[in-house]
């Protein structure tokens, strides 16, 4: 089993590649490009793992909507990105210090790490074993019985993020004639047609 | 040679910190101080799916989903203020965002 490794490191080289340009390219388009392939490979480590459903979720939430929006929003603003880059190195040598501690501490933290092996007899929720009992199906299994409140909550918090996103960014422009249904209907006869007697050969006074 | 779970930390740590990086290098444009946002919750969640698999629990997936929903909800809200505030301002310099500062 040679490739499991292979494409391990494959994904998660292209994956630390592409997060290092998104933090440094120059075009903000660019940044929000890289992130999606950022995002590619992390969904393919995730099916590397064993997660495919999360693995899919990722790909569309994250590349179908997320990254669509930012790149919506950065083409839709017009801004000069080129000035808002300067004095960017000034803040490299503290930016790469911190980077750099808290890198080292969470891999002496994580590089350490040992699972007793009891563990995984206690699981809140074991991992399916049984042979075409798919990972969708096991996480359905728990999110529709146990995780349902919570997953009602995550609902309601895509909602009012909806309905937060749309009240922000709507707005009533003056002077664009808009229809009013209501004044559609409420039209009387007597306020639209008017019925004149013509007299021969005086025509209609304005 | 086997990937196990110090494999998989150690590759959510370096994104983690990247997007930390990310806050310090960017921190006049908010678009990339958001997308580094992005990047540090992908790195979480790779650290519960991670822990997930090893444990064989499956609670950390369904966990990983729900930070998954946040973080949309979250990008959306976002993006939406910084529409609006472009359109008030007419910038997205972070240096100038300080109407609230005494």
């Amino acid at each position: 089993m040679l490739l499991a490794p292979i494409m391990f490191y494959l994904f998660s080289a292209i994956a630390i590649a592409s997060g290092v340009m998104v933090v440094s390219a120059r075009n903000p388009v660019h940044s929000v490009l890289f992130l999606i392939l950022a995002f590619f490979n992390a969904a393919g480590l995730f099916v590397l793992m064993g997660a495919e459903f999360l693995a899919m979720i990722l790909v569309i939430v994250y590349v179908g909507a997320v990254a669509v929006l930012f790149l919506f929003v950065v083409m839709m603003l017009d801004i000069d990105f080129a000035q808002l880059r300067t004095g960017a190195m000034r803040y490299l040598p503290i930016g790469a210090l911190i980077g750099f501690i808290l890198l080292a501490e969470l891999i002496f933290i994580f590089g350490s790490w040992v699972i007793a092996p009891s563990v995984s007899t206690v699981a809140a929720a074991p991992l399916p074993t049984a042979p075409g009992f798919s990972n969708t199906r096991a996480i359905g299994d728990l999110l529709y019985t146990r995780y349902v409140f919570a997953f009602q909550l995550s609902g309601m918090v895509l909602l009012v993020a909806m309905i937060g996103a749309i009240v922000l960014t709507l707005r009533h422009r003056v002077g664009t004639r808009r229809q009013v249904i209501a004044e559609q209907l409420g039209r009387q006869r007597t306020e639209t047609v008017e019925v004149v007697k013509v007299p021969v050969g005086a025509g209609v006074a304005d | 040679m086997t990937i196990g779970l110090s494999h998989y930390l150690t590759v959510a740590a370096i994104l983690f910190t990247l997007g930390i990086f990310g806050i310090f290098l960017n921190r006049k444009n908010v678009i990339i101080i958001l997308m580094s946002i992005e990047l540090m919750l992908l790195a979480v969640n790779i650290n519960f799916v991670a822990f997930s698999v090893v444990l064989h629990d499956l609670v950390g997936q369904i966990f990983a989903m729900f930070v998954l929903t946040v973080a949309a909800a979250e990008a959306a809200i976002g993006l939406a203020i910084l529409v609006v505030y472009f359109r008030n301002r007419g910038t997205i310099r972070v240096e100038d965002i300080r109407m609230m500062k005494g």
